[in-house]
């Protein structure tokens, strides 16, 4: 279905051009010359909910082991396009993907992908801190214990440790780690999903505004992280705060109902914005 | 740095693997499970359409039954009789009532078998032999009550011949429609050979038919006619429980949701109230039984097998679940609501009777016939205070002696006669099924509709 | 005086008191009475209240003392040795009185003293029924003028008339803990009563259950709970192995897997079983399932009794489903969504997700639900009057016929009212062991619900 779709989106990019003249679908592109090779890549992504179109015909490149963040204003499709690189969109029902995902240019919506062994590749952390109702160890353990990563209980312990110390989160909870995950506090929580997510060992981590549910403190403790974490890990971050976008990603791509307008170093999106729509964003006209 | 990253690579790709080993059996215990699941749902299915196929299998043939087409001659020679006493000027009630008692017992002395036996014998195919017992025995006896009754409503029958259809007995019912082996011997057999042979040539020659059983449907329960044992009685049984539990129940049930929902201060005691509902609402039902019989039989003296004291053991019964769904109701209202109709400066009760429950009506109207349609298919606490006693007569009053459908099931189905009555009392399961899949149907449309013209 | 008419008289008090309030309210305000606090409905609600609450009292009270006085009004004309004497002849004596009095008359003789006593019972009756309504009529227009006279702008007639709504919302929300007083002491006062025939010992850890019915009344018969409790529970396991875990299965499936045409249908179909009268469960297990069980019995060798524990026990399963799938239904949607895409980030099957995930977390939820499915297994009574087979016998087998506690109380009580023996007063003593332990499970499983819903809110 996909293979037939994907032929038929350069007919309708050229229909939704002509209907749609005045806002141009043609996204603005600064290339950087410094990025990381790009292993992970969109191209001609359309998402529809029923009937509605959420997403219209987004083609990016994703740089490894660097941040690229995702902004733009609330519903214009950022979320949405996150969520179809690990396809989490697939437990959404009457949700229609199209267009290709490639990973290693293997195409990520090809029929006879395991979308369990996707998800173990490409791990994702929430909005809100989601721990499960069980002790920091087993949330940790889980990932591993459901993927049979470890081959015996040292094993698992030490994956549980690493993740927790790739985390920064191990000092705070060593000698409570079969206390519940959800007495931690807000930023905690969260670290303890990014360990849960790590504990797997993903490539690529997709991050849906980790930080909107925490407190300026642990906000910055996450982006220390998130920037130390980037030179192993590839990291597609939505974010709604600029000023996040700015201090950790490398690359930025902004949405403006359901389009991909710009995308380029972050740098350059933020000093020098080739698009109007842009430039209105990043100076707070639109929001 | 890159060896670090090369490290890291190396572990990605080991972990890669295993995941990609255990793949296959994660996806057959993901099959499995599913598989589970979808035969657990088929398995309830299933037991659905079991429950429903036996019920309406054993239940339909019982709602057609054999009646005897016959002309039946009041003949004045049998019927000498004076006429029905009438009140005479000056005298007492209860003298007149003596007085009618005697001439009743005068009528019933007549000999009705008679008149029922020599209809018949008008009909015997030509040469064939049968004794009165015999010949009778394929009548249901209520058929001479019956007769006696028509001659009381009307004295013009005197003398004259009428057609009338009657009411084939339950043995000659089993035999007609095979309910019984038709193998057995003589000694296992109900009917007589002969009496067996009239009911097949009558069957063949068309003077015994099929027809709908009205009977089961208009009649009271009889023990002795078997044939002519019907629903009416326990149906207006379980029609006046009902008004008693729409009038009780209903208005009093969401009068305690909206104190508790929309004025009881969250108090201690309000919790303690909320408790004790919920908790009513899982106690057995056989303990209001109890209730009912020690309170509302022994010490307030209701009468013993009465609709109204039923009636009230259903209301107590009924009134938590309808409490609950109310509040459910009540609080499904937006706060908003409530807000803005107390910030235009109207008072707590001008906000519930003007605004919320107009909004939450048609959820408590839904609630309402659903608690009530419970409390029609409610048996066991009704054993407790006596409405398990057999009625002959349909009640004409709450205080009356009454039973309810599903007692009178629970009666049927320990009739001994197991051949006729497994048969009817599945048919009076299937009008007591029909009557709560009409009210729950009735409840879904009235929700619809007024949900709809809101 | 007949009821119908009281009632009718007291609508029309309450419609005259109305319209009184309502017009002079609005009569005061167009005179120039000033700005009214109240509107003028509410004043004539106010007044129609002060109207027909004292009136309706007083008949109240002679509707529920009416008969006892008149009674020992024609007892105190009766001859002195019929009233000594009491019992049948007495009743029958004051029905008599009764009858002639109300013209009805008796049939056969009547007696000087019978025909006296009737004429002075209607004569009483008459004065007394003038009394009674003009008593209450005189009040309710009493009380009407009075709170006529009340009637100014200032009045906060509003305010009193919700408070008299909210006291009339009091009470009805009392009935539910009069309800549980009446149960609570119901059972324990008949229960004491029977415990005076029986040792509470010999009762709780009895083992032979065989109540003889007989006139002579004391020590025949014995009463040991163990044999029944045991009948309910070994049919509340069977009951609960059926339905556990296809109910839960079944709130699984169509709550994570089924789509969701597929649940809008299957969902009301199953719950359909929740609608069906116990008493249709029963005769579908004497008839269809105990049948079908001693022939498969029978097939592979195996000695099952068409009424036993098993079959009781499958039906009550089958009827518990609905209970455990709708509950577990509810309780699996308040998961949050958050966990499940947290779990299935992680790359989790749908399965892994559900095991490892949503039933830890909705484990306390579903325990309570189970626990209250227990409790509905333990108390309920057609099923297992019409297909346990009815032998209180303490035996394990599961293929023989058992009994429950609620088998007994209804042979024990059913067609007896007469409260005396040890017989019929047991049922009460069973009755409060059954209360007792649906109590417990009931309160415990409502508190796990509940502490498990506000975990999620």
């Amino acid at each position: 279905m996909n293979q037939v779709l994907t032929s038929r989106s350069a007919l309708e990019m050229s229909a939704t051009h002509s209907k749609d003249a005045l806002a141009s679908h043609q996204t603005v592109r600064t290339p950087d010359p410094d990025a990381h090779p790009s292993r992970l890549r969109a191209d001609g992504v359309s998402v529809f909910y029923g009937d509605k179109q959420a997403l219209f015909d987004v083609s990016i490149d994703i740089p490894e082991k660097s941040v690229s963040a995702l902004i733009g204003p609330s519903g214009c499709g950022k979320s949405t396009f996150l969520r179809c690189i690990n396809r989490m969109n697939d437990t959404i029902e009457g949700c229609k993907v199209t267009g290709d995902i490639t990973l290693d240019g293997q195409n990520l919506y090809d029929g006879n992908l395991d979308v369990v062994e996707l998800r173990a590749r490409i791990g994702m952390v929430f909005q809100k801190p989601n721990p499960f109702p069980k002790s920091i160890f087993e949330n940790v353990a889980y990932g591993p214990k459901i993927h049979g990563l470890a081959r015996n209980k040292t094993d698992l312990e030490e994956i549980v440790v690493t993740s927790l110390q790739k985390a920064g989160l191990f000092e705070e909870v060593k000698d409570r780690l079969h206390s519940p995950g959800t007495g931690l506090s807000g930023g905690q929580q969260q670290r303890l999903c990014i360990a849960r997510a790590m504990a797997v060992g993903p490539e690529v981590i997709l991050m849906d505004e980790p930080c909107s549910a925490l407190d300026p403190i642990a906000t910055a403790i996450i982006e220390e992280l998130i920037d130390e974490l980037r030179s192993n890990y590839t990291i597609v971050i939505v974010t709604h705060s600029m000023q996040q976008a700015a201090r950790v990603s490398q690359k930025t791509a902004f949405f403006h109902l359901g389009k991909l307008i710009e995308e380029g170093p972050t740098e350059a999106i933020f000093t020098n914005p080739r698009e109007k729509r842009t430039q209105d964003y990043i100076t707070g006209r639109i929001g | 740095m890159s060896d670090l990253s090369n490290q890291t690579k190396a572990a990605g790709e080991d972990r890669h693997a295993l995941v990609r080993k255990g793949l296959a059996r994660r996806h057959r215990t993901e099959w499995l499970f599913r598989a589970a699941g979808l035969t657990a749902v088929i398995l309830a299915l299933g037991f659905v359409a079991i429950l429903f196929t036996t019920i309406v299998s054993k239940g339909l043939p019982a709602f057609q039954q054999a009646y005897i087409s016959a002309n039946v001659q009041f003949d004045p020679e049998l019927l000498n009789l004076d006429p029905a006493p009438e009140r005479q000027a000056g005298q007492s009630q209860a003298d007149f009532q003596a007085q009618s008692f005697a001439w009743q017992r005068e009528l019933a002395m007549l000999n009705w078998n008679a008149l029922v036996e020599a209809s018949l014998r008008d009909l015997l195919p030509i040469g064939f032999e049968i004794d009165s017992r015999q010949l009778l025995s394929i009548v249901e006896t209520s058929e001479r009550h019956r007769l006696r009754e028509m001659f009381v409503a009307d004295p013009s029958l005197l003398g004259q011949t009428v057609p009338v259809e009657m009411l084939a007995s339950a043995n000659v019912d089993n035999w007609l429609k095979g309910t019984i082996n038709r193998e057995l011997g003589d000694a296992q057999q109900q009917l007589s050979a002969p009496a067996r042979q009239l009911a097949d040539e009558f069957y063949e020659n068309g003077v015994i038919h099929m027809g709908f059983a009205w009977a089961l449907l208009t009649n009271v329960d009889s023990r002795s006619a078997p044939a002519s044992a019907g629903l009416a009685g326990a149906f207006m049984g379980s029609l006046y429980m009902l008004l008693i539990v729409i009038v009780l129940a209903v208005p009093i049930g969401v009068a305690s949701a909206i104190y508790l929902e929309e004025f009881a201060p969250k108090s201690r005691l309000t919790d303690f109230i909320e408790v004790n509902i919920n908790n009513l609402a899982a106690v057995p039902s056989i303990v209001f039984g109890l209730l009912g019989a020690a309170v509302f039989i022994n010490y307030f003296r209701l009468p013993l097998s009465a609709p109204l004291a039923g009636g009230l053991v259903l209301t107590l019964m009924t009134l938590p679940t309808i409490i609950i769904a109310t509040r459910a109701a009540l609080k499904g209202v937006p706060q908003s609501l409530r807000q803005a109709a107390l910030g235009l400066g109207a008072s707590r009760s001008q906000m519930v009777f003007h605004h919320i429950l107009p909004v939450t009506f048609p959820s408590i109207l839904t609630a309402s016939i659903i608690g009530v349609a419970q409390a029609l298919g409610e048996t066991a606490p009704l054993l407790l205070i006596g409405m398990n006693a057999f009625v002959a007569q349909i009640p004409t009053s709450p205080m009356d002696q009454a039973t309810a459908l599903p007692v009178q099931i629970f009666l049927w189905n320990g009739n001994e006669n197991r051949n006729f009555f497994e048969a009817r009392t599945s048919a009076a399961i299937m009008v007591l099924l029909g009557l709560m899949i009409s009210l729950n149907a009735i409840a879904i449309f009235l929700r619809t509709y007024l949900e709809r013209k809101k | 005086m007949n009821s119908l008419m009281i009632a009718a008289i007291l609508l029309v008090l309450l419609g005259l008191a109305y319209q009184v309030g309502w017009s002079r309210s609005r009569a005061l305000a167009t005179s120039g009475g000033g700005r009214f606090h109240s509107r003028f409905h509410y004043h004539g609600a106010l007044v129609a209240i002060w109207a027909v609450a004292p009136a309706a009292l007083i008949l109240g009270l002679w509707a529920l003392f009416g008969q006892t006085v008149s009674a020992s009004y024609v007892q105190s004309l009766l001859p002195v040795e019929l009233v000594s004497a009491g019992g049948n002849p007495l009743a029958t004596a004051i029905s008599r009185v009764r009858a002639l009095a109300s013209g009805y008359g008796v049939a056969g003789e009547v007696a000087d003293y019978e025909a006296a006593a009737a004429d002075a019972l209607a004569r009483f009756q008459l004065i007394v029924t003038l009394i009674v309504v003009g008593s209450a009529a005189a009040c309710g227009i009493l009380a009407l003028l009075f709170a006529r006279r009340r009637i100014t702008p200032r009045l906060r007639a509003r305010n009193q008339v919700e408070r008299a709504i909210t006291l009339l919302l009091v009470a009805c929300s009392a009935i539910a803990i009069l309800t549980t007083v009446g149960i609570v002491a119901s059972l324990v006062s008949e229960a004491i009563r029977f415990f005076t025939f029986v040792n509470p010992l010999d009762f709780f850890f009895g083992t032979v259950w065989n109540p003889v019915f007989s006139s002579t009344g004391g020590g025949s018969g014995r009463y040991g709970l163990l044999p029944l409790l045991w009948g309910t529970t070994m049919i509340a396991i069977i009951a609960m192995l059926v339905a556990l875990p296809i109910g839960l299965m079944t709130a699984i499936y169509l709550n994570q897997y089924a789509p969701r045409g597929v649940r809008a249908v299957v969902k009301p179909i199953v719950e359909i079983l929740a609608g069906i009268p116990t008493i249709v469960y029963g005769f579908f297990a004497l008839t269809t399932v105990g049948p079908f069980l001693s022939g498969f019995g029978a097939m592979i060798g195996l000695d099952i009794r068409g009424t036993s524990a098993l079959t009781a026990g499958l039906v009550m399963g089958i009827m518990i489903i609905p209970f455990i799938s709708s509950l577990s239904d509810d309780i699996l949607s308040q998961v949050p969504t958050s966990l499940r895409d947290g779990s299935y980030g992680l790359g989790a099957t749908q399965s892994e997700t559900i095991r490892r995930v949503l039933l830890p977390a909705a484990l306390p939820g579903i325990v309570g639900a189970f626990l209250l499915a227990v409790s509905r297994a333990i108390g309920e009574t057609m099923i297992v009057v019409l297909a346990a087979g009815n032998s209180p016998v303490l035996r394990a087998n599961p293929l023989e016929p058992t009994s429950t506690v609620t088998v007994s109380i209804v042979n024990q009580l059913t067609g007896d009212t007469d409260f005396t023996g040890p017989q019929s007063l047991v049922a009460f003593a069973l009755g409060l062991t059954l209360f007792v332990i649906t109590l417990c499970l009931n309160v415990v499983a409502l508190y796990i619900v509940r502490r498990f819903r506000e975990q999620y809110d």
